[in-house]
């Protein structure tokens, strides 16, 4: 069984409001010096057997991620 | 005696406003033909409505799973073929996924889900949608959405504006949309998939003024003379 991670983030040119939401309230929370916060998903997906990392790229090409608007990258966990 | 024209209008599990957009083709003289998302068959309707709500619960992204039914995959190929489609809200954010229209809707700069009444420019009138519309009328229909800011790269963009593929435009923006747009048309003008909700602009008893029986109307207009 091997276990894949596909991170999933807003292309650097679409806005992030979340990313910028949060960005805005860390400084009330105490933390100094955060200049950008970016919001994504990550997928952690077990496959058993096949290519899974080709396995876990064609799904985050078919379904996870929106070519449109987000970027992501594939790797095998361990 | 040309017989009614029948419109689909398709129900997922999370659609919200599809009893409202069968009631609007009803009032603009259409019979309301109720199409499942599990069914792959569009039981020879004439025009098909993607109707607002949370399809799938909007999981993972607004849309991304609905594309996937039975019933949206003949959608893309009925529209290909000419099939007049229309996608409101979550139906545009499925038109969108499903790659029929370009472009994507994400979170409302400002993170607010907006629900007013909502002026509008009628940009293009060359559609199956919109062609009983004055060109540059300014019209007031609901919008009610917490994903309706759409965004596309540069080139999309150009593009649609130099084609005048922008089928509506906010004319005081409520999402950060790029360049206003409310609303886009492919480029036979078949599909259109707007973030506003004319079914709800069908009455003036429920809403704001009776500006959205126009869209349907207009396809209604085409069927008949066809």
């Amino acid at each position: 069984m091997a276990r894949v991670i596909v991170d999933v983030m807003p292309k650097p040119e679409i806005l992030d409001p979340q990313g910028q939401a949060i960005v805005r309230a860390l400084p009330g929370l105490g933390f100094e010096g955060v200049t950008s916060v970016r919001q994504g998903k990550r997928f952690e997906i077990e496959i058993d057997g096949g290519d899974p990392a080709a396995i876990a790229r064609q799904a985050a090409e078919a379904l996870l991620a929106n070519p449109a608007i987000e970027d992501f990258t594939v790797h095998l966990d361990g | 005696m040309a017989t009614t024209p029948r419109i689909g209008v398709v129900t997922f599990p999370g659609s919200l406003d599809d009893r409202d957009a069968a009631r609007a083709v009803r009032a603009a003289g259409a019979e309301a033909v109720p199409l499942w998302h599990g069914d792959a068959e569009l039981r020879g309707v004439d025009a098909v409505v993607l109707p607002g709500g949370f399809s799938y619960g909007d999981y993972l992204r607004a849309g991304a799973i609905a594309r996937f039914s039975p019933v949206v995959n003949e959608i893309v190929s009925a529209a290909s073929r000419g099939l007049p489609v229309l996608g409101i809200c979550n139906g545009f954010q499925v038109l969108c996924e499903s790659g029929l229209l370009p472009g994507a809707l994400i979170r409302n700069a400002g993170l607010h889900f907006v629900c007013r009444d909502q002026r509008l420019r009628v940009e293009s009138v060359t559609t199956r949608w919109t062609s009983d519309y004055d060109e540059g009328a300014e019209i007031v229909i609901p919008v009610k959405h917490g994903e309706g800011r759409y965004v596309a790269d540069q080139a999309t963009v150009d593009a649609l504006e130099a084609d005048g593929r922008v089928a509506v435009r906010y004319l005081d923006n409520p999402n950060g949309a790029t360049n206003d747009i409310a609303g886009i048309r492919n480029e036979s003008g078949n599909v259109v998939g707007l973030m506003p909700h004319p079914e709800h602009a069908i009455d003036p008893l429920t809403g704001p003024s009776t500006d959205g029986l126009t869209m349907f109307g207009s396809v209604l207009g085409a069927l008949v003379s066809a």
